[in-house]
């Protein structure tokens, strides 16, 4: 699979949900191809931005979509990647802040 | 005299990239670590390394001079080349 693909089959499911993907394309493309080096990488697609550990379980919370990304785009219109984000954030009607990192720090072994 | 640069990066992370093509337009020398490449006692060590700089160990974190920056942010890079 490459990035256009995941990002067609990844659209159909999450826009439904209320997550759209970055309307920056060259930031979404790399952030999906480097989904894709984790999956290679690790067999799992660990968020891009963040520390993976490298065993699934211990990563659980960090594969995109992760566990924070509901919360994220909730308060700051966008996930700690910035890969999914809010209708508003992509229309421009919210200011572009920097999203903290949620994941707690104990969590990275 | 120019303030040493470092920067903690993970090689998948588009900020981080950001980050450092920024400072390479800025002609900044710096040093980098792409922690997701690193393995035992090294990852171990460069993780305490980036905790006291940033509690929340999260990338980039960059080092410059004494200021440290959490995240990809032009301004404060900026503000922290001046120093």
């Amino acid at each position: 699979m490459n990035a256009s693909e995941l990002y067609d089959n990844l659209k159909k499911i999450q826009e439904p949900k209320g997550f759209y993907f970055n309307d920056d394309m060259s930031m979404t493309m790399q952030l999906l191809d480097s989904l894709l080096v984790n999956k290679s990488r690790l067999g799992y697609m660990a968020c891009p931005c963040r520390l993976a550990n490298g065993e699934f379980e211990l990563d659980r919370d960090i594969v995109c979509p992760c566990t924070y990304r509901e919360d994220d785009v909730k308060e700051y219109g966008a996930c700690f990647c910035g890969l999914y984000v809010s209708k508003e954030w992509n229309e421009g009607t919210i200011e572009k802040q920097y999203v903290p990192e949620r994941r707690p720090v104990e969590n990275i072994l | 005299m120019a303030p040493e640069v470092k920067v903690f990066a993970l090689s998948t992370c588009v900020h981080c990239k950001n980050a450092k093509e920024y400072l390479d337009q800025c002609g900044v020398k710096y040093d980098c670590v792409h922690v997701d490449q690193l393995t035992g006692q090294e990852r171990k060590d460069t993780i305490e390394e980036v905790r006291k700089h940033n509690p929340s160990v999260s990338f980039p974190t960059l080092v410059i001079g004494d200021t440290v920056i959490i995240g990809y942010n032009k301004d404060k890079i900026d503000e922290a080349l001046k120093k």
